[in-house]
């Protein structure tokens, strides 16, 4: 089971930049999500030009579906705020790989079952998302050494020093973080992962 | 001695590479290095280099500091994590090592223990984060250092021929934000791409070390373009170790590579830092070729 908390309003706040379109997971069952809280900040929030809320966002099919019906607001939107677990996240920023996508949530996990999570998009439950820095794309689970600060020095022709077939997590960070104007969120200040609130740690 | 000092007098500053045994006796090690790298600044010394189980680096350092020369203690975030590395630190500082590099490490897959856990608590960014801490008298927590805080002289590792430059020079950025206060490179075989790298590096302002392999042959110049990130050997040197196999055995066609790339990048950079890989009696040989 997971648990989504909602990052701190300043925190999203300095998310913002221009018209915002918001997505809420009301998801699966397998994850609990702070629906009132979520609900009464989107009230404060400006510049909004649409709000989808719907279930397993995951779920590229699905959420292909639901996105279709809301094409114009989101063309007008300078950036997507995402309620959601981190795959979720990820799942919307795999469709606009030219738009800023944010993830307005932390995700953390609960002991016992991990939730039906799909396909591709990964999320370790770290408890302190990360996908605001970094594109949409989890450097927990995209970079092998879990790298939360940038490349090391192992990529060779773009690949990881782990597995040759693995394209490497930070190159593509670094690809769509250029995609979407964002170079800067490299500048951000020193990440010190904290694994109290992670998955490995706080299942016991 | 901290190298930074030398470098604030505007000293090239030339260092090697050494890796401890595995095992207990380092008199080979230390005599090597005494003979060939005594008439250099400093040298360093890996921590568990590509993986592989060995004695750790912060003895060697010792064993080293003993003998009369000045030890650099390489330190990765792979196998430790932030107190291990914290305790660390403080240990070394008390033994008078004061002249580090940061590096975030090999994965544990890479070496000859593939079934480790990679530790990677923290990485060579926060690791050089963490040093600040120390030099300011407190943890990583916050919790206040008792007594004098350590000083070191904090060094960092960057690839300028790697094929993601960008992400490089972004962690080079990250790195210099973090503390670092000197960068030594993965060994370069293209002057120009190393140029043009320096071109951009140069406005974070901190020295830059050119690394430097004396290439022992054309089989391990393509070993290394296959298999080592950010090494690229371009043909014709390639060309030139296999024309004469002599030649590239007694190491001079090698040395001789290594001293014209030296002598090509030596207005763009601060200093050289050489990977002997077990041909430490070359070193005062290139040296001298490249005019140093
Ligand atoms: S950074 Fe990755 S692991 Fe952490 S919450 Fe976000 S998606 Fe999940
Ligand atoms: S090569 Fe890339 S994906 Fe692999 S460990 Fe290094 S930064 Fe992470």
């Amino acid at each position: 089971m997971l648990i989504t908390e909602l990052k701190s309003k300043d925190t999203i706040l300095s998310l913002l930049t221009g018209k915002v379109f918001i997505i809420n997971c009301h998801g699966c069952k397998e994850v609990w999500f702070p629906e009132e809280d979520a609900n009464a900040l989107q009230k404060e929030l400006p510049n909004v030009t649409g709000i989808l809320t719907t279930d397993y966002i995951c779920n590229p099919e699905h959420l292909k579906l639901r996105l279709s019906k809301h094409e114009a607001a989101i063309n007008e939107a300078d950036m997507i705020l995402v309620f959601s677990c981190g795959v979720g996240v990820q799942t919307v920023a795999g469709f606009f790989p030219e738009k800023k996508v944010c993830a307005a949530c932390d995700t953390y996990a609960l002991p016992g079952f991990q939730g039906v999570t799909p396909l591709e998009y990964d999320c370790k439950q770290c408890g302190e998302c990360y996908l605001n820095l970094t594109g949409g794309i989890c450097p927990l689970t995209a970079c092998s050494k879990g790298l939360v600060n940038g490349q090391c020095g192992g990529a060779k022709n773009g690949k990881c020093e782990v597995d040759p077939n693995m394209e490497c997590g930070w190159e593509r960070i670094q690809r769509r973080l250029a995609q979407i104007g964002r170079l800067d969120a490299l500048k951000c200040p020193v990440q010190v992962r904290n694994y109290a609130t992670d998955a490995e740690v706080s299942k016991k | 001695m901290r190298i930074t000092e030398l470098f604030d007098n505007g000293e090239f500053v030339v260092t090697a590479e050494v890796g401890p045994p595995k095992g207990i006796n380092v008199d080979h090690v230390v005599e090597e290095a005494k003979e060939y790298l005594s008439g250099i600044t400093a040298v360093n010394v890996t921590d568990n280099q590509s993986s592989v189980m060995r004695m750790g680096s912060l003895p060697a350092c010792i064993a080293l500091k003993n003998a009369g020369l000045t030890p650099i203690l390489q330190l990765t975030c792979r196998d430790r994590n932030r107190i291990a590395l914290q305790s660390e630190l403080l240990g070394a500082a008390m033994l008078g090592i004061d002249n580090i590099l940061c590096l975030t490490g090999d994965h544990t897959k890479m070496g000859d223990h593939p079934g480790a856990k990679p530790v990677f608590d923290l990485d060579s960014v926060s690791l050089l984060h963490t040093v600040c801490q120390l030099e300011k008298g407190m943890d990583l927590s916050g919790n206040p250092l008792v007594g004098e805080a350590p000083k070191f002289a904090k060094g960092a590792v960057v690839s300028p021929c790697s094929d993601s430059v960008d992400a490089q020079l972004a962690k080079m950025e990250r790195k210099v934000m973090a503390g670092a206060e000197y960068f030594q490179t993965q060994a370069v075989f293209d002057s120009e791409k190393f140029i043009s790298f320096m071109e951009k590096a140069k406005q974070f302002g901190k020295p830059v070390q050119l690394g430097v392999i004396i290439p022992k042959s054309a089989g391990m110049a393509k070993f290394m373009n296959n298999n080592v990130a950010g090494v690229h050997v371009p043909q014709h040197m390639i060309d030139a170790l296999a024309a004469d196999k002599e030649r590239a055995k007694a190491g001079i066609t090698g040395v001789e590579i290594a001293a014209q790339i030296i002598k090509e990048c030596r207005p763009y950079c601060q200093g050289v830092h050489i990977m002997a890989l077990g041909w430490e009696a070359k070193v005062p040989e290139l040296l001298k070729l490249a005019g140093i």
